[in-house]
């Protein structure tokens, strides 16, 4: 009975020896690839994960980015790979009484951190809530207000981007640790490491996360050519991107250009740890809540009344 | 000999009290011509406006005319609509200078003493850095403005902006 079922029915005789033997030749034809294999960089796939890195292979890396970006984008575009300053810990701070809706941030934002210009990727979406009603309900809120002039009678509006959150869920979601909080507490995307996987976006309370779904459209020359490797480096397709408190300028001193830009003078920015900041004297002095606060992920991002 | 040494000793203590008395008083006098720390330093570039200024140019050879009326030969791009009802010209301006209520005369770039008259609570949040925008470095050199480099001192409120558009949504793209 086993015997009808194994029948050979063309007959092919194929012994072991010469089956082992086809299968050597093959392997060997794909470890001697043709003539233009030369061309092929496996740096890349080789590539250890950012934080297992030592700084002379950083170096390494940013060196062979900074060509690839360079070639790619047609411009001369450093990356930095400037460490978290000690004895820092970035907070930021909205004055909700004085935000009056005029998207001047996220258009800031965009210029600054090289987000696609189509399709577009906004890293700051601000909402509009009518006042009186119960506006804690964000899915309810528009985003899509277009009135000749800002701000409206009866309205208030509230810029949301990411949080920064002292203990973030899309961090925990992310299924290959490309992504993580630095220790002066900005969450940050390695977009080497990233696999466009998207858990993170779902993971995140805030929406604050967005997916490159084609690859970044920017204008030669409205490209920022100072970057930083976990920042505002040119994009892939098929990986996410976020606020970073603008890490390129932050951590070498500078406002975020969303603080720069506003011209009501609502966004704050400076140090959680030292008593002096700006920030500081928010939470000590003003009426100050975060966003979903109930949900435990610490964000250092502080709405505040300064009225 | 006994009686006028203690005479003496008397009168000593007696000027010493008097010297030290106003000493003290005349020290709270000076709060305002010395600037605390707290008053920040650096200052964004601010366009000076030069066609009226110095104001002595014109009103040295004028009369001062105090009563509140329609302005129809000079000024009369200033619309006043800052407690207008409670106020005019000279209230706040004196010769070259502003004139603050208790008289004293400070110069245009030291506003901030004029506007913190009222405003206290604005004017404590500014000096904290809290009120107002700031440029340069969070860690370092901060650059403040004046309150005239946002607000037009005759009619603070900030006039309404034209908003940037709003996100793409996926109709508009194709």
């Amino acid at each position: 009975m086993s015997k009808e079922i194994r029948k050979n029915p063309l007959e092919v005789k194929l012994p072991r020896r010469s089956f082992m033997k086809g299968l050597a030749l093959g392997l060997a034809g794909t470890a001697f690839p043709l003539k233009n294999a030369d061309a092929f960089d496996w740096e890349p796939f080789l590539q250890k994960h950012f934080r297992e890195m030592s700084d002379e292979e950083i170096k390494g890396v940013i060196t062979r980015l900074e060509k690839e970006a360079s070639l790619e984008w047609k411009k001369n575009i450093s990356i930095s790979a400037a460490k978290a300053l000690p004895g820092v810990k970035f907070g930021y701070g909205l004055d909700l009484s004085r935000c009056i809706g005029c998207r001047r941030c996220v258009y800031a934002c965009v210029e600054e951190n090289n987000q696609s210009r189509t399709p577009q990727v906004q890293w700051i979406t601000v909402l509009r809530f009518k006042k009186g009603e119960k506006w804690t309900d964000l899915e309810n809120s528009d985003k899509d207000y277009n009135p000749k002039q800002v701000p409206e009678k009866g309205f208030f509006y509230m810029p949301v981007q990411c949080q920064q959150c002292e203990n973030p869920p899309c961090v925990k979601a992310c299924p290959t640790k490309a992504t993580w909080k630095e220790p002066d507490g900005i969450v940050v995307v390695d977009y080497n490491w990233c696999i466009g996987c998207r858990y993170c976006m779902a993971a995140c309370p805030y929406g604050a996360r967005r997916f490159n779904w084609s690859k970044p459209n920017i204008p030669e020359k409205e490209l920022n050519p100072e970057t930083h490797y976990l920042g505002n480096r040119p994009r892939y397709k098929g990986v996410v991107e976020k606020c970073t408190f603008c890490i390129q300028r932050t951590r070498a001193g500078k406002y975020p250009a969303c603080v720069e830009v506003c011209p009501v003078g609502a966004r704050k920015f400076g140090n959680l740890l030292d008593p002096k900041s700006e920030i500081r004297y928010i939470i000590e002095n003003k009426r100050v809540f975060r966003l979903k606060e109930d949900i435990n992920t610490e964000p250092k991002f502080y709405y505040f009344f300064a009225t | 000999m006994r009686r006028s040494e203690f005479l003496c000793a008397m009168a000593i203590a007696v000027i010493i009290l008097i010297l030290s008395l106003p000493n003290g008083a005349k020290a709270k006098e000076d709060v305002r011509d010395e600037p605390k720390n707290d008053i920040p330093k650096l200052f964004a570039p601010r366009a000076r406006p030069t066609e009226n200024f110095p104001c002595s140019k014109c009103h040295s050879y004028r009369a001062m005319d105090r009563s509140k009326r329609k302005l129809v030969e000079y000024h009369t791009g200033i619309e006043l609509k800052h407690a207008e009802e409670q106020r005019w010209c000279y209230d706040c301006h004196d010769g070259d200078k502003l004139r603050l209520q208790n008289g004293q005369l400070v110069p245009f770039d030291k506003s901030y003493y004029l506007c913190g008259q009222c405003h206290g609570t604005i004017f404590r949040d500014w000096k904290a850095g809290v009120h107002g925008k700031r440029t340069g470095a969070w860690n370092g050199e901060k650059l403040y403005r004046l309150c005239v480099s946002c607000h037009d001192p005759h009619q603070p409120k900030f006039k309404p902006l034209e908003p940037k558009q709003p996100p793409m949504k996926s109709e508009d793209i194709k």
